[in-house]
């Protein structure tokens, strides 16, 4: 076990599980000693989700080193997947968290078949290239999901694409209606659940990034040359990181769908997308805790300061700037370690002091 | 894929190949090699073949197609012409990662090393293919893989050890000196296991002392895996005395091969690197 702290990734991989889920207590404290505000309430659920999103991006655009500009497309497969699941199991299932997690497991398969079918053209292109066309394949699920209609009647389950001719027995109920989405969701995600998927999503990536699958992914990022020269498949690691990636959205999006008394696929449109990816940006490339406080800290911001209304873009503007110099600046970074080197320095006197 | 006849290295035929070759199948085959880069012939009817314990060096002026064979030879080009087999399979129409892993390791003249990951990493990665760990096992971490990554924390850190690496296993290779990242790099080649290892100008960059400790280096690596090693180096000194045949190439032919002694005496190689005499 000793030796198990002493390894310095295990270690680090601790800290984010601890703040996570101190996080959580915390959260979850307040929440049940009637502490938080309704609105307070409504943020717990997405703030897993995005946390979630984050996370998996991350592995995608810090450790395989691709921008993608789709994720938000995979999100909203795993959100309309969840949502018919969990409405077709309503009375198969009874008990809910299961139901939920069900909903949860088939959302992020049918995503990560959809990373992997969309891969296969996609992961051809690199850089730039690669961005846009993710952009595009990210508002074309956007736009199946969106066109989809899904009913269930006394004869069973009906899909189709168009609303001609799309008919449901009488007692029938409609689950996915086109462009309008889903309506009448019963709600089935809890906070606990939402810990759960960001549980899952670390634990998932975190393992993955300490292993030889990990290094493989994190060395065609740095160099695909030199990885291909020393026998990994540079085509088939990527795929693995962007199927990763895409399950652990459509995760995430079940859950989102599923917090919701209706959702339309215009939700998982680009501005969704660039809004996961300057969580992963601001909280560091590559950097799981980075994204972890980003994506809480960036999703809670712009809804904390509603009260400041017209105002409030500018000032969620003003932070990403300040984020941005503080992290990327040199002359600001220089500041940074410094002073954390004096810190250090004072912890390491104590340090030598206690064993000496 | 054409049916080659398995070939054996007889000593008598050519005097260049070691002792402890003869009768043993070759690392390298290369036949008749050739590759056009639109009308320009970079590369053309190379021929050349590597005993399974050779040291072999590839010289010639700037711009021969040095560094383009060893593309050819890695499989990171498709030749135009000709075949290329390692340990006896043609490696026609195979992706680089494939011909690695039939037992070829090749390090860059512009050094590409992994530079955000640690050195240890870094050779880790050079031994991806030798972990035994399914992916499911890492991702649950069950015990298999524990053990996988201590058996492999092991042999790298040995490897960097022979090569006088081990102090800078934990640091990031981007942040190396030079010449250790040079070294770096003929480890983590040797991390994949290979048959026969290609120095792409191991000894640029380094100083007349870092260029003699690396030619103890690359005799030992011979003598320790047993291994055939195939060089280009403009370091004359170095080539000279490590060694055991050289192969010269001038606009992507070859002009000369024979023993270092051979080599320095001919009169085509001292034309093609000092220009022709004026007879007047």
């Amino acid at each position: 076990m000793k030796k198990l702290l002493n390894n310095k990734n295990t270690r680090s991989n601790l800290v984010i599980y601890l703040v996570v889920t101190v996080f959580f207590l915390v959260m979850q404290g307040m929440n049940m000693g009637g502490m938080l505000t309704s609105s307070w309430k409504g943020f717990l659920v997405p703030i897993c989700v995005y946390i979630s999103l984050a996370v998996s991006l991350n592995l995608l655009v810090g450790i395989c080193g691709e921008l993608s500009l789709g994720h938000a497309g995979f999100m909203g497969i795993g959100a309309f997947a969840g949502i018919v699941v969990a409405a077709l199991l309503q009375d198969a299932v009874a008990l809910e968290p299961l139901r939920l997690f069900i909903a949860m497991i088939v959302g992020g398969v049918l995503a990560g078949a959809a990373g992997f079918l969309i891969g296969i053209p996609v992961l051809r292109l690199r850089g730039d290239y690669l961005a846009i066309v993710t952009l595009a394949f990210g508002e074309i699920l956007k736009n199946i999901v969106g066109n989809l209609y899904v009913g269930l009647d006394a004869e069973g389950v009906h899909v189709s694409a168009t609303s001609a001719k799309f008919t449901l027995l009488e007692g029938g109920k409609m689950i996915l209606d086109g462009p309008v989405g889903a309506t009448g969701i019963k709600k089935l995600a809890t906070f606990p659940m939402g810990f759960v998927l960001v549980l899952i999503t670390l634990f998932v990536v975190l393992n993955l990034v300490n292993s030889k699958e990990g290094r493989a992914i994190k060395a065609v990022r740095d160099n695909r040359i030199a990885a291909e020269s020393v026998g990994i498949n540079v085509t088939a690691f990527r795929m693995k990181a962007f199927v990763v990636s895409a399950f652990l959205a459509g995760m995430a999006g079940a859950l989102f769908g599923l917090n919701y008394s209706s959702m339309a696929a215009s939700k998982f449109n680009f501005n969704t997308s660039i809004n996961i990816l300057v969580f992963v940006v601001l909280g560091g490339m590559g950097n799981i805790l980075g994204s972890v406080i980003s994506a809480t800290v960036l999703y809670v911001l712009p809804e904390a300061l509603r009260s400041l209304e017209d105002y409030r873009m500018i000032l969620y503007a003003v932070v990403l700037i300040l984020v941005m110099l503080f992290t990327w600046s040199p002359r600001v970074k220089e500041f940074v370690s410094v002073v954390t080197d004096k810190i250090s320095g004072i912890f390491k006197k104590k340090e030598v002091e206690t064993n000496g | 894929m054409a049916d080659y006849p398995r070939k054996v290295i007889q000593v008598p035929t050519y005097n260049l190949f070691r002792e402890q070759d003869a009768g043993k199948q070759p690392v390298l085959d290369v036949r008749n090699l050739g590759i056009d880069f639109g009308g320009l012939t970079a590369v053309d009817s190379f021929n050349i073949t590597l005993g399974p314990t050779e040291i072999s060096g590839l010289i010639g002026p700037n711009g021969a197609g040095k560094t383009t064979i060893f593309n050819l030879l890695t499989g990171v080009y498709q030749p135009t012409r000709g075949s290329v087999l390692v340990n006896g399979i043609d490696i026609k129409g195979m992706p680089v990662h494939k011909v690695n892993k039939l037992g070829i390791a090749r390090t860059f003249q512009n050094i590409r090393l992994f530079s955000e990951m640690t050195a240890l990493d870094n050779v880790k990665v050079g031994m991806h293919n030798e972990i035994r760990c399914s992916f499911l096992a890492s991702l649950l971490r069950l015990p298999s893989y524990y053990r996988a990554e201590a058996a492999a924390n092991m042999k790298a850190m040995e490897l960097l050890d022979f090569m006088g690496l081990a102090d800078v296993a934990d640091q990031k290779a981007g942040s190396l000196p030079y010449g250790v990242q040079r070294r770096l790099e003929i480890v983590r080649a040797l991390a994949t296991n290979p048959s026969v290892i290609l120095l792409d100008e191991p000894a640029a960059g380094m100083n007349p002392s870092e260029t003699t400790e690396l030619m103890h280096q690359i005799r030992r690596i011979r003598d320790t895996f047993h291994i055939a090693i195939f060089l280009i180096e403009h370091d004359m000194n170095l080539v000279m005395n490590v060694c055991e045949a050289i192969a010269v190439v001038n606009y992507g032919k070859i002009i000369a091969k024979g023993t270092p002694e051979e080599i320095r005496s001919n009169p085509a190689v001292i034309e093609a690197y000092l220009g022709k005499e004026d007879n007047d």
